[in-house]
């Protein structure tokens, strides 16, 4: 197997969709007939090789995809993406990992709207901010990430977890307004602030917090409790990034409170400290 | 051939394919785990009369217990799987559930068999589930917190029935050697000993001279019957205990028996010899010669 590293040779006017860029299916092909695919932008379509110098990068065993000098407009990366490795050196665009159902998705720096929005596996981390929508739904659609693992190292824009049905999504920063709205299971972590809504309309799922936000009047208090199943998620959460088993103490107890009982009710925001 | 003096019989332990899962137990601290342990493996010495056979195999570091707490491991073994899934959800419902601050998680990889995946309805709509990594977890409501399960354990290919028999001068010898070599025993990994105590006084044959009765005593190793029907005990012989034992592979039973039988061997000189129990080689593909073992 093979990688493939894609540069922007200048900043670009219209924003580019690569979700057909998948590392498996290019890491075979000739950098020549990489360049030569076409990419949909704007009403039209245009060259890889118009847009990046391509270049063959060996990377061992695994796929691989390395892009260089992203500029916030490439959008899809890694949209769909079943196996295989995207680095994103950059800003990365909208659509980040939409519906990915496995392999690893990178990004050393920022990404736009609906990052790991419908995504089913594998792993997302962006090591900067992340814009609105993260892990939620697709526009039109009912439900957001359905598995997998995001990780945000900065902060998340709104609605982040929105209609969330299964997987985890960790938010090293804050979150925005109304984060974990309208989740169906799941659970979402935020180590900072969570914006103002966050929960409403929660019908199952687990909202993690190091401090209690301003909840929706039909979140009622539960207690504290020593919950044995977050012993295993803070095992999940250090396999993820290391530096969170350091600051969630094992054993604790959890200030729970459970919501939204405007609708299922049966939902939880922890707050662990 | 003989073991620190005491006879081996040119014999061999007459043992059978089984389906087997290893459960942990985990708990507030070990005495809770052993609480629960020590229930859920009761009433398991034998399929014929308790469905599965089950016992404790040892204590799990609380670093590899899935929720970090003083742990007990335990394996039960069926002879399919279907029974084994009844027997655990019966078995964990009524003594694990029920067990203060316990929680229960699979032990091992293998065929997916129920664990926690029924028992969820105890919490009448309130249980919680919660995926972790790609294992599902039940969350159910108790009235000391949460009973935490796995939603399914593994189940693999067994064996079940490895067996030796110590015969001594006397039922203390005879006792005293096998308490030492249950002891060995319960030191190794993956094998239990299910009959309590580990030891076996009842022997049994196939059949009876009563047409409902499946099983009777073994007649050739009772002393006193000796005299009255053909015997395998010479005049020396006072007592005859037997050690079951159960393993997740042919190795491991092995490995249990040489360990109990070197144990049961040593530092007694009560013990006159060591035999095994068979159905002439017919029923059980499992076969462990004793002289094979200890060699």
């Amino acid at each position: 197997m093979s990688g493939m590293s894609l540069t922007l040779r200048a900043a670009l006017s219209l924003p580019v969709d690569l979700s057909a860029l998948e590392p498996r299916r290019i890491a075979q092909m000739d950098p020549r007939a990489v360049g030569a695919l076409t990419l949909p932008q704007g009403n039209g379509t245009v060259r890889v090789d118009q847009l990046f110098d391509v270049q063959r990068r060996d990377s061992g065993a695994t796929a691989r995809l390395e892009i260089h000098g992203a500029d916030g407009r490439l959008d899809g990366v890694g949209a769909g993406l079943e196996d295989g490795e995207i680095h994103v050196h950059g800003r990365a665009g909208d659509y980040l990992g939409r519906g990915m159902r496995g392999g690893i998705v990178e990004v050393h720096g920022d990404c736009g709207a609906f990052a790991g929005a419908a995504m089913r596996g594998g792993r997302l981390t962006v090591v900067g901010d992340a814009g609105d929508f993260l892990g939620g739904p697709l526009p039109g659609r009912r439900h957001g990430m359905r598995g997998g693992t995001v990780l945000i190292h900065g902060r998340a824009g709104d609605r982040a977890g929105e209609a969330m049905r299964r997987g985890l999504l960790v938010i090293r920063g804050d979150a925005g307004a109304n984060c974990a709205s309208r989740m169906i299971a799941g659970t979402v972590a935020v180590l900072g602030h969570v914006g103002p809504g966050s929960g409403h309309g929660m019908r199952r799922g687990t909202l993690l917090l190091r401090e209690l936000p301003a909840l929706p009047a039909t979140f009622n208090g539960n207690g504290a409790h020593r919950l044995g199943f977050l012993t295993l998620l803070r095992a999940q959460l250090a396999a993820v990034d290391a530096e969170l088993a350091a600051v969630l103490p094992a054993h604790a107890r959890a200030e729970r409170w459970v919501g939204d009982r405007s609708v299922d009710g049966r939902g939880e925001v922890l707050v662990w400290r | 051939m003989d073991i620190h003096g005491v006879e081996l019989d040119d014999t061999f332990a007459e043992a059978f394919d089984m389906t087997a899962t290893r459960l942990v137990i985990t708990a507030h601290d070990a005495n809770w785990a052993r609480h629960a342990a020590t229930s859920m493996t009761g009433f398991a010495t034998s399929v014929i009369g308790c469905g599965v056979e089950a016992g404790i195999e040892g204590p799990v570091a609380a670093e590899r217990a899935p929720d970090g707490r003083p742990a007990l491991a335990v394996l039960l073994f069926a002879f399919d799987r279907d029974t084994l899934a009844k027997h655990i959800e019966r078995r964990v419902g009524q003594c694990v559930l029920t067990a203060p601050t316990t929680a229960v998680f699979a032990g091992l990889e293998g065929e997916p068999v129920n664990l926690g995946r029924n028992l969820r309805f105890f919490g009448d709509g309130y249980q919680i589930s919660k995926v972790i990594g790609d294992t599902r977890y039940w969350r159910v409501p108790v009235m000391d917190g949460e009973f935490l399960c796995q939603e399914r354990t593994g189940a693999v290919r067994a064996v079940g029935g490895g067996n030796f028999l110590v015969l001594a001068a006397s039922l203390e010898g005879a006792l005293a050697a096998c308490e030492r070599a249950v002891a060995a025993i319960g030191e190794l990994p993956n094998v239990i000993t299910p009959f309590p105590g580990g030891v076996v006084r009842s022997g049994s044959k196939i059949g009876s001279k009563y047409s409902q009765v499946p099983a009777s005593t073994n007649h050739l190793y009772c002393p006193t019957l000796r005299g009255l029907t053909e015997t395998r005990l010479g005049p020396e012989i006072g007592a005859v205990l037997e050690i079951v034992i159960n393993g997740l592979t042919h190795a491991d039973i092995t490995r249990a028996m040489r360990a109990g039988i070197e144990a049961a061997c040593s530092a007694d000189a009560n013990v006159r010899r060591i035999s095994a129990g068979n159905f002439g080689g017919e029923l059980g593909k499992h076969h462990f010669h004793l002289r094979e073992i200890m060699a």
